[in-house]
């Protein structure tokens, strides 16, 4: 491989005195100075999130206002640092159009203290229950406060919306036989 | 209508006067700790700190809101931690030298403002009489005698410390503070050459010096700025050595010295550091302006004079003594102000100077310059007023 020297001129005097660089310096800071500004202001004004973060785990409800975690408890298995915690139950008998859905959760915890936001129990849900949403922070004053319970989670979830219906699609099936 | 103070005993009214003096540099310099703070952030693209507010400033609607974000009440929340935190003191220091320095730190700090004309009036007769603590002859000697006190705080709060960093950043202190005091005297000559031309009564006071730059004529209304960059210059960047300010801010380089001599301090007592820091400064920057930067005339070629009679045009209480106080001192504090603006400015452009390239621009640089420049213009003095 060739080898090119390059010259290194030596300094003319004005660079040796180092002021027209002080001079150029100043003039740069100079218009960062006036320039707008570039942080956020975090309380008030908050980042855009980007599509696909992964934020604090939560539950969602499908359209119609349904749960939607059947209890499986895939996700409490894979979850890497064992966060989750979930009791099952049975789908409670005033819920008429769930009832051929078999199980639910009773409790549902998720440690904050343990999760890692790895994002594994998203990507296992066979129901598409469990979502990473946009929520970034999360603070408390004492080791309980820091559990998301069932309620809780709900509450951060909200609802999302679904193009599936699969427990529907199942209850029809199972009323009208196969269409196939 | 000002009767009643001229018949309070003398000594009573000094004494008015040195606390009203410091009852404005005191507030300047802690103002200046946030004045940096801000500097630095906008320099940096930062709003910097706007969230500090007081609840019945707060319900001003248009001013509170501005003055928050403006981070006014920065400066009492960090003045006030620092006032009310643990003023500790650590087990391993000479505890006696450890409490004296910062005292030592901020006496030389606020006595030179004593010799400091900081305004001026005309009298009755039209003339010019300086606004001052106290009218010195000797003024420029007082100040360098007094302000090269505060190596001192440097030398005894390192050492006193006990501890390997401190020490040698009081080391580095004294050595860097002696090297740059020779070329600054050196380069203030000139102008006391010049102004004790001979036939006139002999002065080193700031009050004749501004007198001359605000002479009529083009050379008369000259500032010594433009008459006499190199020594401008050369006192500029000596002074930027002597208090310590970047790029030659070696002896606090907190990379290499942790925090140099304050290292051990806390508190309050860390806070008279770098109130006396700031007070340097704004003494610095008041000298440099009386020197090279005409002093409190608002422009070159515009004397205060000029000024008085273009305003009493259309103002009528413009020839009035408090009026020209007043007008005088403003212009003149906007200048010092404008100067530690520039001081924050640089300090956030340039990167420091290794401890060697600080000896050597002192010695090797601008020593010779100022050697050069002094002869230059003795000669050229000595040749224009023969």
């Amino acid at each position: 491989m060739a080898v090119i020297t390059v010259e290194r001129k030596p300094l003319t005097f004005l660079e040796r005195t180092y002021l027209p660089q002080i001079a150029g310096g100043l003039k740069t800071t100079f218009k960062h100075l006036i320039a707008p500004k570039k942080t956020l202001e975090y309380p008030e004004q908050r980042p855009a999130i980007p599509v696909g973060y992964r934020g604090v785990p939560t539950l969602v409800k499908d359209p119609n206002g349904r749960e939607k975690c059947v209890s499986c408890q895939l996700c409490e298995f894979v979850c890497p640092p064992k966060a989750i915690r979930i009791t099952p139950g049975e789908i409670p008998a005033d819920q008429a159009d769930r009832a051929h859905v078999e199980k639910g959760p009773q409790a549902f915890d998720i440690d904050m203290l343990r999760c890692i936001y790895c994002g594994l129990c998203q990507e296992v849900c066979p129901e598409e229950a469990i979502f990473l949403q946009n929520q970034f922070s999360m603070s408390g004053y004492t080791r309980a406060e820091m559990v998301n319970d069932k309620d809780r989670l709900y509450e951060l979830g909200g609802t999302l919306p679904d193009a599936h219906h699969k427990w529907d699609k199942k209850k029809t099936a199972e009323e009208h036989g196969n269409a196939h | 209508m000002f009767d009643f103070y001229f018949e309070i005993p003398h000594v009573i009214r000094l004494i008015l006067q040195g606390l009203a003096v410091i009852m404005v540099i005191f507030p300047i310099a802690g103002a200046c700790s946030m004045a940096e703070r801000k500097v630095a952030a906008w320099i940096q693209d930062r709003p910097g700190p706007n969230r500090a507010t007081v609840p019945w400033v707060a319900w001003i609607p248009f001013l509170g809101k501005f003055l928050q974000r403006l981070g006014v009440f920065h400066v009492m929340a960090d003045g006030g931690k620092m006032m009310f935190k643990e003023d500790s003191l650590p087990g391993h220091v000479n505890k006696f030298y450890f409490v004296l320095a910062p005292i030592v730190a901020m006496i030389p700090a606020l006595t030179t403002v004593v010799a400091v004309p900081f305004g001026a009036y005309f009298d009755a007769a039209g003339k010019l009489i300086p606004l001052g603590l106290a009218p010195l002859d000797i003024g420029m000697l007082a100040v360098f005698a007094v302000s090269s006190l505060g190596v001192y705080s440097a030398i005894l709060a390192g050492w006193a410390s006990n501890s390997k960093y401190p020490f040698l950043g009081s080391v580095r202190a004294s050595a860097q503070l002696i090297s740059y005091e020779l070329s600054m005297t050196l380069a203030v000559l000139p102008v006391f050459l010049w102004v004790n031309a001979p036939g006139t009564e002999g002065t080193m006071g700031f009050a004749r010096v501004v007198e001359f730059q605000s002479q009529p004529g083009f050379l008369g209304g000259m500032w010594f700025g433009f008459l006499m960059p190199i020594s401008a210059f050369i006192f500029l960047v000596a002074l930027f050595a002597e208090t310590n300010r970047q790029p030659f801010d070696t002896v606090e380089s907190e990379s290499d010295l942790v925090g140099s001599f304050h290292t051990e301090y806390g508190a309050f007592k860390w806070g008279l550091f770098f109130v006396a820091e700031y007070s340097h400064m704004i003494v610095g920057s008041a000298v440099f302006m009386l020197l090279f930067g005409g002093g409190w005339n608002p422009l070159p070629w515009v004397s205060l004079a000029t000024a008085v009679d273009i305003l009493g045009t259309f103002l009528p209480f413009a020839h009035a003594p408090l009026f020209v106080g007043i007008l005088s001192i403003a212009i003149f504090m906007g200048k010092v102000l404008a100067m530690i603006f520039f001081f924050m400015w640089v300090r956030w452009t340039l990167p420091r100077f290794r401890y060697d390239q600080v000896m050597k621009i002192g010695w090797q640089k601008l020593l010779p310059l100022s050697i050069a420049n002094l002869l230059f213009y003795a000669i050229a003095i000595a040749l224009i007023q023969k």
